[in-house]
């Protein structure tokens, strides 16, 4: 806390599995190790240095703590073990949450996924994937066309979505966490 | 006969079904019992925790909670469920306030967790349970000569749960090697396929999928053998188009999960195998072997 208000750093730690980014020693071993590496503008090391200096915007504006694929790979490396994978799902949680808008399509996919989730108990791959393409750009589906052909005739495309009971039983759990204080 | 309550995921629905019929066709023979969860939900994935984490964690824990009331070991066959089935059960019991906010959302459902689930990955279940030299006295279609690479992908042995090795794992190429097939060097069989942004980043995930077919074949393999993931499946069998004409290449890989290379070997048929899904087809590369004529051009090359 700094005159009352919570810093970006608490923020962060106070998300489940991220209480470690303290003892971060900036050794690198994230970024030297991360899949996508190439695309962020800020690597790993990077987001965590910037967290910690309170650079809020520059990290939520940015896209990429987008590119995290959730290989773990560097999870598994850490040797503080600071889980700097779930680090950048927090942080996406958190632009999320208090509207920051990353020119990345990926927050559009990760909302699709969430609201497959919520209108159909399990993910409805087809029905989940359109929502996305109309969301953001439908020609970019046309491209995605031989593919879903290929799906379909290989009977691993299911054009409407199952039924699941649990999935009221799941929407009383939203329900009840938000209402019950989600951090 | 073993019993494990059993967690598909939501993939083995539509993308993953090749892999998942032939994960049913297996069971019996390998003498393991795979109940379904009743009414099961989705596990939340990784996307989820970009949204909210303790609403992740709590659609976890419902699969949790329902798998534990059976008393009896989870099993999963899909890497990504599987990392975010472990990274609940463990973060609940470490992070306390995270615990009780679960809890109370849960008992206001009627369900309860308590923490006592054993999560596992069926390849670990067949690798430790059903065990290699069980799995080697049990086939009947010998994959002789069959140069395969071994893909493990990366949620299958990270963060790092203890099963095999992190960086460099080689269960499934010891399971191959029981099955008669020869596992060839395949330096990239952790890394990822990044079919977690596959939909939004296509051309970043379809340069790391070129990345590992380019190393498959490079290799000398003939065929690609990968874990029973179903987001590894498609990304390497049907992304394989796009790779091809993204990168003016001409690849035609066949992609067999392990529970289909299983069922080829035990001597199912191909229904049973499921080999009609595959998008690259393994037919033709398969056709020796179920005439019989890859056994007898080895046993002639032996005399």
């Amino acid at each position: 806390m700094i005159n009352g208000k919570t810093t970006f750093l608490n923020e962060v730690a106070s998300i489940p599995a991220c209480d470690k980014i303290n003892e971060c020693v900036q050794c690198g071993v994230c970024s030297g190790s991360c899949t996508t590496a190439e695309h962020w503008e800020y690597p790993p090391r990077k987001i965590i240095a910037m967290v910690r200096s309170g650079m809020k915007d520059e990290v939520l504006n940015s896209n990429s703590i987008w590119y995290c694929v959730s290989c773990y790979l560097c999870t598994a490396r850490c040797p503080r073990n600071i889980k700097p994978a779930n680090i950048m799902h927090a942080l996406e949680a958190i632009a999320l949450k208090e509207g920051y808008k990353p020119p990345t399509k990926t927050t559009t996919m990760y909302r699709s996924f969430a609201n497959s989730i919520e209108k159909n108990g399990r993910i409805y791959e087809f029905g989940f994937m359109l929502d996305y393409f109309l969301k953001t750009n439908p020609f970019a589906a046309l491209k995605m066309l031989p593919l879903a052909v290929n799906l379909l005739k290989h009977k691993r495309m299911p054009l409407l979505p199952k039924s699941v009971k649990g999935k009221d039983q799941l929407n009383k759990i939203f329900h009840n966490i938000t209402t019950g204080g989600s951090r | 006969m073993k019993y494990y309550a059993y967690y598909p995921g939501c993939s083995m629905e539509a993308t993953g079904a090749p892999v998942e019929k032939a994960i049913h066709a297996i069971a019996k023979p390998l003498d393991i019992e795979l109940m379904e969860l009743e009414d099961w939900t989705c596990c939340g994935s990784s996307p989820f925790s970009g949204v909210d984490k303790v609403k992740a964690m709590a659609i976890t824990a419902r699969v949790l909670a329902q798998a534990e009331k059976t008393g009896l070991d989870l099993v999963t066959p899909c890497s990504s469920c599987y990392t975010i089935l472990r990274e609940a059960n463990e973060l609940m019991k470490e992070d306390h306030k995270l615990a009780w906010q679960v809890h109370e959302a849960l008992v206001s459902v009627g369900l309860s967790y308590n923490g006592t689930v054993n999560i596992r990955h069926i390849v670990e279940v067949i690798y430790n349970d059903v065990g290699l030299e069980a799995l080697a006295a049990k086939v009947k279609r010998p994959l002789t000569g069959l140069k395969v690479a071994c893909y493990h992908g990366c949620q299958q042995v990270r963060p790092d749960y203890g099963f095999d090795d992190s960086e460099l794992p080689n269960w499934l190429d010891n399971m191959a090697k029981s099955l008669g097939a020869e596992p060839v060097n395949f330096p990239l069989k952790a890394r990822c396929c990044g079919s977690s942004l596959v939909i939004s980043e296509t051309g970043m995930a379809i340069d790391l999928i070129h990345k590992l077919l380019q190393n498959a074949q490079d290799n000398g393999a003939q065929c690609i053998v990968s874990t029973t993931c179903p987001l590894c499946h498609t990304a390497l069998d049907a992304y394989q188009s796009q790779v091809n004409s993204q990168f003016k290449t001409k690849y035609n890989l066949p992609v067999l999960a392990i529970s289909q290379f299983i069922a080829i070997a035990l001597g199912l048929d191909e229904k049973a195998a499921a080999l009609d899904y595959n998008v690259v087809s393994a037919k033709k590369l398969l056709a020796p072997y179920f005439s019989g004529k890859a056994s007898l051009a080895k046993a002639e090359s032996a005399t």
